[in-house]
């Protein structure tokens, strides 16, 4: 019976504890950042490896996505002849939506468990703790550069799934499905507000980008240093990103409709 | 203390555990100054652990590590940085970092801790380099290099900095013979040229014997033997014969602790 008691208290310790220690991991990499002042080069390979090589994927996606929201928004539309608006449909699903969640779910899957499997070995290589014998703060020099990289590239990333997606309806609407061109356009100048629409996809996506990367940073930076330890890390940061983001995404669309 | 003067290192009564299991119950090591120091025991002993405790990785339970007059586990993380420059260690695995030449690898810690001009760290790195025969390989990845030469090229970098200290893990541990006679004369030869201080930590008993100057052997969280090699060899105490001599059976037992081997087939129907 007061076993049971115990192992509550336990286990909320231990909870705390660990949210404790994480999140203090998390200040020292931001505070890492200033070290990077001195040594953008770090920042540059990461953003290289982050966000130049996800964006085949982000792109072919994209464009399927905006396809396919041409197609089924004109489906819809066309009963009540409202096909003139496709342009609108299609960018607004994309900029408050599809982009910024679409595009961290790829990145968890493409970016965040290579950051994690790539920590991860460096850990049971004993890299990191070299670096730590050799006087040089792992945080800094790892984890650092790979959130700045993560955070400055998941807003691009998104916009560039936006931008294409838009292409793909214009695509299906337009060229095939007979959607006025004029209309498809100008509906959507008009209807897709900066202020309302654009700026709240960028946050999203911003916010998507501290929580994937931190994620797989984390993951890898506190994985058991064995090939099953990483194995499990990898897994975990597609799974907890994927539910974060959809949750987040949630959360950020109730705060800014 | 009246021979504190010629150690450099010296830990007293250090007791570290993780999570239930005691790894030190009250461990006192003295390092001397310019000498080699083999910490032997058998595998989960936590030798690792202890240069790991030296390095500042790790922080004891309880006890003091003093490192030229610094109790390192007491310092703060500037200070515990600036102290390990002063430190080199070879881990197992060489620990050189996979996505840079030998060559970058061995100018890493002179291109982060020193503003030398380029072409001074180049006559460094190859210098370092020639030192332990690789000054042919720098261009050479580090997934390019044999398990042997990956160890000498991780101690290239360790005495890039020109450390006071040098601590090896287990720098004998899977080598085949050319390459454990390569790093047992290296150890030796760093040490008396470069007037170092090495820390062994090693179960390959015949090499380390013939390197060392002072050994402890470590074994259920305390010093259990400390000497010379020869004290070691000729040790009457029935634990170290059976290590020194690596016998299957004695104080150690061969067998896993078990109820008797009689009851055991019997208790199956």
């Amino acid at each position: 019976m007061f076993d049971w008691f115990a192992k509550i208290g336990e286990n909320t310790i231990d909870f705390f504890a660990r949210f404790g220690r994480e999140v203090m991991l998390f200040l020292q990499t931001v505070a890492g950042f200033v070290s990077l002042i001195v040594r953008p080069a770090l920042v540059i390979q990461q953003l290289y490896s982050v966000g130049v090589r996800s964006m085949l994927i982000i792109i072919v996606s994209g464009f399927f996505v905006g396809m396919v929201l041409g197609l089924q928004g004109y489906n819809t539309l066309v009963d009540f002849g409202a096909e003139e608006s496709l342009g609108v449909v299609v960018a607004l699903s994309l900029v408050r939506e599809l982009g910024p969640v679409v595009t961290a779910l790829l990145y968890a899957g493409r970016a965040g468990s290579a950051l994690t499997a790539e920590i991860g070995l460096m850990k049971a290589t004993e890299q990191l703790s070299g670096l730590e014998m050799m006087a040089v703060n792992p945080v800094d020099r790892i984890l650092a550069p790979r959130l700045l990289a993560g955070i400055i590239s998941m807003p691009l990333l998104a916009a560039m799934f936006s931008a294409v997606g838009v292409m793909g309806g214009y695509l299906v609407g337009v060229d095939m499905l007979g959607v006025d061109t004029g209309a498809y356009w100008s509906q959507m100048q008009d209807k897709v507000d900066f202020d309302q629409d654009i700026v709240n996809g960028v946050i999203k996506s911003f916010a998507f980008g501290i929580v994937t990367t931190w994620i797989a940073v984390y993951e890898g930076y506190s994985c058991i240093p064995t090939s099953e330890g990483v194995s499990r890390a990898t897994t975990r940061t597609v799974v907890y990103s994927a539910l974060v983001v959809l949750g987040l995404d949630f959360i950020l669309t109730a705060l800014m409709l | 203390m009246p021979e504190a003067e010629n150690n450099l290192v010296s830990i007293r009564d250090l007791h570290f555990s993780r999570g239930h299991s005691n790894i030190f119950n009250g461990v006192d090591i003295d390092i001397p100054k310019g000498k080699i120091t083999a910490i032997m025991g058998p595998s989960g002993t936590g030798k690792t652990t202890l240069l790991k405790l030296i390095g500042g990785q790790l922080k004891p339970k309880k006890g003091t590590i003093h490192f030229h007059g610094e109790n390192i586990p007491s310092l703060n993380i500037k200070k515990l940085y600036a102290i390990r420059k002063k430190m080199g260690m070879l881990f197992q695995s060489g620990a050189l970092l996979t996505d840079m030449s030998v060559f970058d690898n061995i100018a890493f810690p002179l291109r982060e801790h020193t503003k030398l001009p380029e072409a001074m760290i180049r006559d460094l790195v190859l210098m370092k380099l020639h030192a332990v025969g690789l000054r042919g390989a720098r261009d050479l990845m580090p997934s390019q290099l044999s398990g042997g030469m990956a160890r000498r090229a991780a101690l290239a970098r360790a005495i890039a900095l020109d450390p006071e200290m040098i601590l090896y893990d287990e720098p004998f541990t899977g080598q085949d013979p050319i390459s454990m006679g390569v790093l047992v004369k290296l150890i030796r030869s760093m040490n008396s040229a470069l007037g170092l201080t090495s820390v062994i930590v090693s179960h390959d008993i015949q090499e380390t014997l013939a390197i060392a100057d002072k050994i402890y052997i470590i074994s259920q969280g305390k010093v259990i033997g400390q000497g010379s090699p020869d004290e070691m060899n000729e040790s009457d105490s029935p634990w170290i014969n059976q290590f020194v001599h690596g016998e299957a059976d004695g104080p150690v037992p061969f067998h896993y602790q078990s109820i008797s081997y009689k009851d055991d087939m019997l208790s199956g129907q």
